[in-house]
């Protein structure tokens, strides 16, 4: 994989993608432990409000398990996550107030297979926000058209390939109006040809203004969009930078192996 | 050589089409289908006519035993005598027991003035559960399946009809103290779901009964459960058991699935010691040792008392085989239902519980065929289900020594029941396969 696949052909607008000084999520000291396994060690992260992040590293560092504890998907043992700011700790009503106000997408997409595309996108919306069917449905709609499948809505996840199934979970997401946008490899179970039509959707996301932080390798991706790409390794924050820097002039030596490797040099 | 062979591939023209044949005889209908299927090879063949002398042996044991033309007569002697007249053996049916006494073998000892009862509640609950079965009627008829058990309570027991009229009213008055108080708090909403009907059903359905029934005594006459008997009873018990414990089955099994310690564990010993213990015993525990628990002089209905153990065995069967159906949905539909901010209730209620049903309709069917048969075991018990009406009839003089007719006639019966359920599952099973793919 080199560092020029999959970027993007077009020019990306960067007129929405302003960072402002709002504190979107804000880790201090978090810790999180499998048993006795340590996989989470002394995170420190502030993220404001529309940042886009990209996380990446080697498998085994703790990528997913972090960004899995920023919605409770998993929960910490020590330090504070604070998300719009809400603290996350054991009280339900934060967890789901959170979890509603934070969208995912998942590496094996995650969809409902016994709910039509459309049913998939407004059942939360439904059920969560208490939207009306119908205006849940026109949502769902404006937001299947701009992951452009809207022709599909009828049809069930299993009739879809692999980049259109991706792309309905994105707007799956999209239709409980998130605030914050978490990608666990979002493409890496896709084929190469579909992985382009989800970073697509990906990039106009990030050109909206969303706030996201996404774990991945499309290094492509993190040059064109990031602001920021953080290296993980052993459960640590090991380097953060400005995309340009971090690819040109990495600082430590796990970053400069670990780009060696994934970028073939 | 090669020269002249080149020269004949390379150059050919078709001149005349050929017309379309029909395939040798060895390879159309039924002689390929013979060649195929049953005479493939010499094993086969030879397997084929010792399963066909089987075949020919078991039916002309069974079929001149079946073909009998004894309908019309009243007593098995004079059977006897009809047979030995007509030249034939005596080992042959005597029918006339069945139209002497198909009415008892359906119903008991119903009495007979009232038989279209249990009839029409027979048509009553078929109307309603097939919307909860086909799915493809419209929603106000869900309803009208709501209400089914009280109406078909009122038509088999009879008595006056304020009774389960206030029990339903006590339902209606859960739901609605759970829509007021659900915006409030959600477990204060469920307790008072539950607190709310029981109070009203302990305290003031009795009363209330009492002074409508005073004032206005309508309704049906009254039949106790002993008279209940026949295929009825196992219909009864069977579809009673059968409504009440998948619900209770999925509780369980969630139960057990769930992160809740106590309630794990609690899930888990009343699966295990119910499952443990054969169905017989819960049933004389049914008949006899819950008289020393109940407070004395309360005369609990032995039938309610039998149809409330049978639903703990099954729905503790249907929780195993839902577990099963738990444990096949991949944990990512449960992170995707969580991320998207669904509470348990509602994750457990459109995601995770539709597709392990899916996977175990062919298990909870089959739990089901079972326990529909093992309700015969109630005769042991003192009930008069079909199998201890055999020995009512053959009581009389008349009857007296008959017992395969009505054997086979009971047979009949349930395997008509037991094979619709399980051509109801197969069809439910490609009915959701087809709307998923
Ligand atoms: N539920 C779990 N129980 C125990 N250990 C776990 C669990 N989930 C993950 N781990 C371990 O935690 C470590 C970090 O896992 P994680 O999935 O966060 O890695 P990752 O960086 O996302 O890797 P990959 O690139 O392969 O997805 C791994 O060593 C993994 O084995
Ligand atoms: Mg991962």
């Amino acid at each position: 994989m080199s560092v020029t696949e999959n970027i993007p052909t077009r020019q990306i607008d960067r007129s929405q993608m302003k960072v402002s000084d709002e504190i979107a999520i804000e880790i201090t000291g978090m810790n999180k432990w499998f048993g006795t396994f340590h996989v989470l060690r002394d995170i420190n992260l502030t993220v404001q409000r529309g940042e886009r992040i990209v996380v990446c590293g080697p498998s085994g560092s703790g990528k997913s398990t972090l960004i899995r504890c920023i919605n409770r998907l998993e929960e910490h043992q020590k330090g504070t996550i604070m998300v719009d700011g809400t603290e996350l700790s054991s009280d339900l009503k934060n967890i789901d107030k959170i979890r509603s106000e934070v969208g995912m997408c998942f590496q094996h997409f995650n969809l409902f297979p016994h709910l039509t595309i459309l049913e998939n996108c407004t059942l939360a919306p439904i059920w969560v926000r208490k939207t009306p069917k119908k205006e849940a449905e026109e949502t769902a709609m404006k937001f299947l058209e701009k992951v452009k499948i809207p022709e599909q809505a009828n049809k069930y996840p299993g009739q879809l390939s692999g980049g259109q199934q991706q792309r309905v979970a994105i707007a799956r997401s999209l239709c409980m109006k998130p605030r914050i946008m978490l990608f666990d490899e979002p493409t890496s179970a896709l084929d190469p040809e579909m992985i382009k039509e989800v970073l697509d959707t990906m990039i106009e996301l990030a050109e909206e203004g969303m706030t996201m932080i996404c774990v991945t390798h499309e290094m492509g991706f993190a040059q064109a969009v990031a602001n920021r790409v953080i290296f993980m390794d052993q459960g640590q924050i090991v380097e953060q930078n400005e995309p340009k820097e971090f690819f040109n002039n990495p600082k430590s030596e796990r970053t400069k192996l670990f780009l060696s490797q994934i970028l073939g040099h | 050589m090669s020269d002249t062979d080149s020269e004949v591939i390379s150059f050919f023209v078709r001149e005349k089409m050929l017309e379309e044949q029909e395939p040798p005889l060895t390879e159309r209908g039924a002689v390929k289908w013979l060649r195929e299927n049953l005479f493939s090879s010499w094993l086969n063949g030879l397997l084929t006519i010792v399963s066909l002398y089987v075949i020919w042996y078991i039916l002309s044991g069974i079929v001149p035993w079946l073909w009998s033309p004894t309908w019309s007569l009243g007593s098995l002697s004079e059977c006897r005598e009809v047979l030995t007249g007509l030249g034939e053996t005596t080992h042959q049916a005597c029918w006339g027991v069945i139209r002497d006494r198909w009415q008892q073998l359906l119903f008991g000892f119903y009495p007979s003035d009232a038989y279209w009862r249990p009839t029409l509640a027979l048509v009553i609950l078929l109307a309603g559960l097939a919307p909860v079965l086909f799915g493809s009627i419209p929603r106000w008829f869900l309803l009208f399946s709501a209400a089914t058990p009280f109406v078909l309570f009122l038509l088999l027991w009879g008595g006056p009809i304020w009774t389960p009229l206030l029990v339903g009213v006590g339902l209606v008055l859960g739901v609605v103290a759970f829509r007021y108080l659900v915006g409030v708090n959600q477990i204060v909403a469920v307790l008072a779901a539950i607190i709310v009907p029981v109070l009203f059903w302990l305290f003031l359905v009795e009363p209330i009964a009492f002074e409508l029934t005073y004032t206005a005594p309508i309704g049906l006459e009254f039949i106790p459960s002993k008279d209940f008997g026949g295929f009825m009873l196992s219909v009864v018990i069977g579809v009673a058991a059968i409504i009440l414990s998948l619900p209770l089955g999925i509780m369980l099994a969630l139960g057990r699935a769930s992160d809740l310690f106590i309630v794990t564990k609690l899930s888990v010993i009343f699966i295990e010691i119910i499952r443990g213990v054969p169905l017989i015993v819960w049933l004389f525990t049914a008949s006899l040792l819950l008289n020393y628990f109940l407070p004395p002089g309360t005369s609990f209905d032995l039938t309610l008392r039998v149809i409330i153990m049978v639903t703990l065995f099954s729905a503790a069967y249907i929780a195993e085989v839902v577990r099963g159906g738990l444990a096949a949905v991949p944990k990512g539909q449960y992170e995707g239902a969580d991320s998207l901010g669904l509470s348990y209730w509602q994750s457990m209620q459109l995601i995770v519980l539709p597709q392990a049903l899916k996977i175990s309709i062919p298990g909870i069917v089959n739990t089901f065929i079972g326990l529909f048969k093992d309700t015969t075991l109630v005769v042991f018990i003192g009930l008069l289900d079909p199998l201890g009406l055999t020995s009512a009839i053959r009581a009389s003089t008349d009857w007296n020594g008959i017992y395969w007719e009505l054997y086979v006639f009971i047979g009949v019966l349930f395997f008509i029941a037991c094979y619709g359920m399980g051509r109801y599952s197969l069809w439910l099973e490609t009915k959701l396969q087809r709307e998923n793919r």
